[in-house]
């Protein structure tokens, strides 16, 4: 299997940041907020890698820092420390010694990214076709024919109505808006998609519908994914690994049925008990 | 340096109003932007004796530019008689004692327009000025400068041409009038001002150096000549200036001067029907003085 995403010690603070800051957050000080400065240790000292076609869970209770990993990854927060690299066929990049445009071209090309809420990945001001070809007019796609085609094929793909290609998102019901969130994260085939809380606040079918589609894109275009969720049932049924997250830190990786079956750390064994 | 060196007699203003200071700033910021084609150069945009929207910007280009053996031409909406080219000339003449104003095009040596780029090509010795109410294109569609300034140099318009598809969807074709975004020499793209999209080709390759100046925004950028303008468009949707044919297809004319290859003005004429006109009326002219030799009459 190839590895297409290596993330070494990663970490991020907010505030000043003092000497003390690492040793008095995490789970054993039970708190990711610095005494010493105030500051917050988002997280600290991820590391994981990712390889071709897999899906990768990233479980936490709120405020563990487990968006915080996504939005380092997909260049929407800077990370205070580590590093990570992506490997894309051949070539291979430091993430986080790139330049700005170039960080901007793989986040339009190679990469794709769907929010929670559709608001932060969706204009909601412009159709939903319009929303798909903006992705690809980043990508340098020029042909008005041809991006019209891509978008229409798109949202098929993700079962949104194509009478409904030219309304605005802000028209569509909560599931519909996170399909065409997908089809445009998928517009450049990229080949690593990264979902925050995809299924959060949709009901129960719909979020069984948007599971299957994201399992049907994973088989077809051998999509790498990471997956943040806090709902123990999406990480069940997507995630063939999984990373436990805690105040920033990393409590316990492995693969996911481990991890549900015969969990080791306390804070695991508590939330899966939770979810029983 | 000396402020001073050209106070006239008997004027109580420096030649060309602006104090020298000011002047040497603004020639600097302009020779920055010839530098880096379509990149908007910041200013220190001065009070002048009008209120900043009426053309503050691309007077105080004109007025750095200026010298004394200057032939001057100033044009609104492309004639030379309405109010706010009236008022900008005789200013010029006021403050720039020795300097002469014409309305011909092919005499001037600098051009001071708003909303137009006259209909008779420019030479490699005219300069023209543009008024700039809003420098920015991506203003439409980034409202944080911050982020605007870095879509620039990134070379980031996609936004802009997400637009253009939303407008084909709705309309069937881009609806953008005036202000047609351009992108200039390969990368940065402009606000080429409220000339209509049928000027906005005479930006490509032109002879004359085109300056724009905002005011109110602070602001001046440039098309040098011989740079290269393309107005954005998708590969299979080109872009088109205005279509001036009639129901039958046939290509309307100037009903003065017959032109039939000027940028025209619709009126409701004094019968109650339409009627179009020669929107440059330096061109309307030079094109009614051959017409009327031919017919005896006096020019």
């Amino acid at each position: 299997m190839n590895k297409i995403l290596e993330v070494r010690n990663l970490g991020k603070i907010y505030g000043p940041g003092c000497p003390q800051c690492i040793e008095s957050t995490g789970p054993d000080a039970d708190t990711n907020l610095c005494p010493h400065c105030g500051s917050v240790v988002a997280i600290h000292d991820v590391s994981f890698d990712l390889f071709e076609g897999e899906i990768l869970g990233v479980m936490g209770e709120s405020g563990s820092g487990k968006s915080t990993v996504v939005k380092a990854l997909y260049f929407d927060q800077p990370p205070s420390s580590g590093a990570a690299i992506f490997y894309d066929r051949d070539k291979q990049y430091e993430l986080f010694a790139l330049n700005a445009a170039q960080q901007r071209w793989l986040r339009n090309h190679r990469f794709g990214m769907v929010y929670q809420n559709p608001h932060l990945g969706l204009n909601f001001n412009i159709s939903a076709g319009g929303n798909i070809a903006e992705r690809l007019l980043m990508s340098d796609l020029m042909d008005y024919g041809a991006i019209r085609e891509r978008a229409k094929a798109l949202l098929a793909r993700t079962e949104v109505l194509l009478s409904r290609v030219d309304d605005l998102p802000k028209n569509f019901s909560g599931g519909m808006q996170q399909r065409v969130q997908i089809a445009k994260a998928l517009a450049t085939q990229p080949p690593l998609l990264f979902l925050d809380e995809v299924t959060t606040g949709l009901d129960l079918s719909v979020q069984a519908r948007i599971l299957d589609l994201i399992l049907e894109i994973q088989q077809e275009l051998k999509t790498a994914m990471i997956v943040v969720t806090h709902d123990l049932g999406v990480i069940r049924l997507l995630a063939g690994r999984a990373i436990v997250m805690k105040y920033g830190r990393v409590i316990e990786a492995g693969l996911t049925d481990q991890i549900l079956e015969d969990p080791q750390h306390a804070y695991t064994q508590r939330l899966v008990a939770s979810a029983l | 340096m000396n402020a001073m060196s050209h106070v006239q007699s008997g004027n109580a203003y420096n030649f060309g109003f602006l104090d020298e200071y000011a002047k040497k700033e603004v020639r600097r910021a302009i020779l920055k932007a010839i530098a880096i084609p379509g990149y908007q150069v910041p200013y220190a945009s001065r009070e002048m004796p009008m209120g900043r929207g009426f053309g503050t910007g691309g007077l105080q280009l004109t007025l750095s530019l200026i010298g004394p053996d200057e032939v001057a031409k100033v044009i609104d909406q492309g004639s030379d008689d309405s109010v706010n080219a009236v008022n900008l000339r005789q200013f010029i003449e006021m403050t720039c004692p020795g300097i002469s104003t014409t309305t011909k095009t092919a005499e001037c040596t600098l051009i001071q327009s708003r909303h137009r780029i006259p209909e008779q090509p420019l030479t490699s010795m005219q300069i023209i000025v543009l008024q700039v109410p809003y420098p920015d294109p991506l203003v439409v569609v980034e409202p944080s400068e911050d982020k605007r300034k870095t879509m620039h140099s990134e070379a980031d318009y996609s936004r802009l041409l997400v637009k253009l598809y939303e407008d084909i969807v709705k309309f069937d074709e881009i609806t953008i009038s005036h202000r047609y975004p351009t992108r200039i020499n390969g990368h940065y793209v402009i606000d080429p001002s409220p000339i209509p999209r049928w000027d906005v080709p005479k930006l490509n390759d032109s002879a004359a150096v085109i300056l724009f100046g905002a005011g109110r925004e602070k602001k001046i950028y440039a098309v040098p000549p011989h740079t290269k303008a393309e107005p954005l468009a998708f590969s299979d949707v080109p872009f088109q200036v205005e279509d001036f044919r009639d129901e039958k297809g046939r290509r309307r004319a100037c009903a003065r001067c017959g032109c039939t290859d000027a940028f025209l003005d619709e009126f409701v004429a004094d019968s109650g029907g339409k009627t179009w006109q020669c929107s440059d009326s330096d061109w309307c002219d030079a094109q009614l003085l051959p017409a009327k030799r031919l017919q005896g009459e006096p020019a």
